[in-house]
Parts: structure tokens; C-alpha cells; sequence
């Protein structure tokens, strides 16, 4: 049973990663998860670091993003996000390498002052372990 | 006889200058192609933001965001967007002269340049630089726009300036571009006239959190986008300019060239026939 589909296009500053006819998109959204069907009301949200999943032909994909928008408007669904990538783009090593250069800088700035650079510290954590853990779906 | 030499030696030299244009044409060509990919990679998302912030103005009329309203303007700021290096033709002379037209008008402005060459200029002229960023190489992140845009809005929302201008040069083709001002802030996103014909009538959206918690993510974000489109837009453009400046340059040498030569072979055929003129003589003189 073909469930109805729509378009689901997700964009970043520096391209295009998909666009594409889905069935069912669920995305984190600022204030929780949000299941997309077609026809869904046109919606404006933010959007939190986190998995971006969609259904295709009744398979499951993933995208990483990392905050951004997602719009619902006429039979379209377009993400705006700063960072996007499907679980094959995803550089392992590097990811980790990430991970630990955020865990020393939470490290060092605990014991500063700096609440900012714990905050970039910690995206920048947050961002790393999603990565990893998108990655392991390839 | 020390003519011929003179010659040659001019030849010599236009010779290596005009190897030198054609390397930097080359490097431009393919310079520029990587940069008009990037240009093109970076379209869709500015035009989604565009839709979807045109959409949300016209959705939500009622919002209202200190990036939206327009204040009474005491102080006007610059970004002027230049190359970090010379030999592209009028690359940087355009911009510098759009910039200097503005200034004429007015003298309340304050000016954020980005490549070295505006950089140097107004340093030069002693105007009033807010912040300068120059040395941003060839591969422009998202992050260098982001790292802009942040400085630009903070200081807009300090009240340093209650206006802001983005000048910098659009990419039409390998031979054209334009040089363009547009304005940043406060985001004149009342013109939902761009395309998006239906934006008046516009769906009821849901917001989530709520039309200000998006507005306070979405409008930084646009500014990040124009700023970060105007990099790459400058940044093909330079190479388009210097392709073309190299292109001519090495033409011109090329022409040089071939009439020096005509020069010199005809200098050389003068010094030939005095010398046969000479022994001639000579030999005529002991007959």
C-alpha cells in the first residue's frame, strides 16, 4: 500500500542534500519530535540539533541536522538547516577526533569563567555525537 | 647597433610578462569555475529563506523584531565586500567608486571592509572602520559569513549604526559583473513582491515555538545568507575579472610583441644593408 507522498527538500548554505518524494518525515523540532504525513497543515518551526528521519518507499533514512527551520507549505516540506549529512558523508574519524577536542574544551572551560565557549563547547559535543551515532546506520 | 640590442632586450621582457598573465589567466579560469559552483550550491538555500521569510511577514503582519524595524538613521554603515589582491582589471575600482558616490551624499557613514584592498583604502583616507575582516582565501565557509553576520548585528543592536548597506559585486557571467548595494538591516522584508506571488494570501501557519521564537532564529539567519551570498557572488567575480584583465593583458603583450619584432627586423635589415652599402664604398674607393 502506497502511502500518499509530498516533497521533502532539505537545504543548506552550501548545497542541496535532498530533494526528494517521502512518505513520512519526522524531524526534532524546537519544542519535541514532530511526525510529518502529507497534507500536514502548513507548519513554521525551529529546529533543534538532531536525526532527521523520512520514509521512502517504505524505507528508512536518516539525515543529520543540526538546527535550522523546517517549513511545511503547499504539498512541500523544506528544511533549512546550517548543517546536514546523510550517514555515508559522515567522516568517522573525524567525528571522534570532534568529540574528544569538545570533551577537553568542556573540560577547560568548567574551569574558566567562560559560559560561552561551554556552550560552543557542548554544540559542538552534541554535534559530534550525533554524527557518530547517525553514522552507524550506513 | 645598441638600438637592436635595446630591442631585444624589450622583447625579452614582455615576453616573461606576458607568461606571467597567462598563468594567472589560467589559474583565474579555473578559480573561477570552482567559485561559480559555490555560487550556484548556495542559491537554493538563499531563495528557500527568502520564501520562507516573506511568507512568515506575510502570514504573521503583526510580528515585530528589532531587525525588522527601521529607526531613525544617525549612523549608516558599510560592508564593502573587495578582493585581497590587485590585477583584476576594474574589480575593485567599480566597488570603491559605488562606495565613494554614497559618500558624497552623506558623511554619517561608517564602514566594515571586507578584502584588503578597501581595507587599505579607507585606512588610507582615515575613515571610521568598525571592524575589518581581510585574508578570508579562496574556499569562503559558511562559518566567515556566520563570524560577519555576528559582529554586523551586534553592533546594529548596540545602536553603532542604524543602518546597514552590503555593497559588493554580482556575478552575471565570466564578462560581466555588477557591483550592488543592497540593504541588510533592518531586513526590508515587507517586498514579498519577489516571486512569491501568493505570499499575500498565504496559508495560516503554525508556529512553533511561536512567530517571534522563529523570528529571532530566522532573521540572523537571513542576514548570515545575504552576507554569506555576497561573499561568493564577489569572490567569482573577482576571478571573472581577473580573467578577463589577464586575457587582455596577455593580448596586448602578444601585439607588443609582434611589432617590436617588426622593429627589430627592420633595424636589423638597415644595419645589414649599411654594412654591404660600407664595403661597397670601400671597395669602389680602392678601384
Amino acid at each position: 500500500m502506497a502511502n500518499k507522498t509530498y516533497r521533502l527538500e532539505v537545504v543548506t548554505p552550501e548545497r542541496l542534500v535532498l530533494s526528494d518524494d517521502v512518505e513520512f518525515t519526522s524531524a526534532p523540532g524546537a519544542e519535541g519530535s514532530i511526525g510529518i504525513l502529507a497534507d500536514h497543515a502548513p507548519l513554521l518551526t525551529a529546529l533543534q540539533i538532531g536525526v532527521l528521519e523520512y520514509t521512502k518507499d517504505g524505507q528508512n533514512q536518516k539525515l543529520t541536522v543540526t538546527g535550522g527551520f523546517l517549513e511545511v507549505g503547499d504539498g512541500k516540506v523544506t528544511v533549512l538547516s546550517n548543517a546536514s549529512e546523510r550517514p555515508v558523508e559522515i567522516d568517522i574519524s573525524r567525528a571522534e577526533a570532534a568529540r574528544r577536542r569538545a570533551e577537553a574544551r568542556i573540560e577547560e572551560a568548567k574551569r574558566g569563567t567562560e559560559d560561552a565557549d561551554l556552550a560552543r563547547a557542548e554544540f559542538a559535543l552534541k554535534r559530534a555525537l550525533l554524527r557518530i551515532d547517525v553514522s552507524k546506520f550506513d | 647597433m645598441s638600438g637592436m640590442r635595446d630591442i631585444k632586450r624589450r622583447i625579452r621582457s614582455i615576453k616573461s610578462t606576458q607568461q606571467i598573465t597567462k598563468a594567472m589567466k589560467m589559474v583565474a579560469a579555473a578559480k573561477l569555475r570552482r567559485a561559480q559552483d559555490k555560487v550556484t550550491a548556495a542559491r537554493p538555500f538563499a531563495r528557500e529563506i527568502q520564501g520562507v521569510l516573506s511568507r512568515l511577514v506575510g502570514a504573521a503582519s503583526d510580528v515585530s523584531h528589532p531587525l525588522l524595524e527601521t529607526r531613525e538613521v544617525k549612523k549608516v554603515a558599510y560592508i564593502v565586500v573587495t578582493a585581497d589582491r590587485g590585477l583584476c582589471g576594474g574589480y575593485n575600482t567599480n566597488i570603491l567608486r559605488l562606495v565613494n558616490t554614497a559618500f558624497k551624499n552623506r558623511n554619517d557613514l561608517v564602514l566594515i571592509p571586507v578584502g584588503r584592498k578597501g581595507r587599505d583604502l579607507y585606512k588610507r583616507l582615515n575613515k571610521t572602520i568598525m571592524a575589518e575582516y581581510v585574508g578570508l582565501g579562496e574556499d569562503i565557509s559558511f562559518g566567515t559569513a556566520q563570524e560577519i553576520a555576528k559582529t554586523v548585528i551586534d553592533m546594529y543592536s548596540e545602536g553603532q549604526f542604524d543602518e546597514v548597506h552590503l555593497v559588493f559585486t554580482e556575478f552575471v557571467s565570466a564578462l560581466t559583473q555588477r557591483p550592488q548595494q543592497m540593504q541588510l538591516l533592518p531586513i526590508p522584508a515587507a517586498k514579498d513582491a519577489e516571486g512569491e506571488g501568493n505570499a499575500a494570501v498565504g496559508p495560516l501557519y503554525i508556529f512553533e515555538p511561536s512567530p517571534e521564537g522563529v523570528l529571532d532564529e530566522l532573521l540572523p539567519k537571513y542576514v548570515e545568507t545575504q552576507i554569506y551570498r555576497a561573499l561568493l557572488e564577489s569572490k567569482a567575480s573577482e576571478h571573472g575579472a581577473r580573467m578577463t584583465a589577464m586575457g587582455s593583458a596577455t593580448d596586448n603583450a602578444k601585439e607588443m610583441i609582434a611589432k617590436l619584432t617588426l622593429t627589430f627586423n627592420r633595424a636589423r635589415q638597415a644595419a645589414i644593408t649599411k654594412e654591404i652599402s660600407e664595403v661597397v664604398g670601400g671597395a669602389a674607393a680602392l678601384g
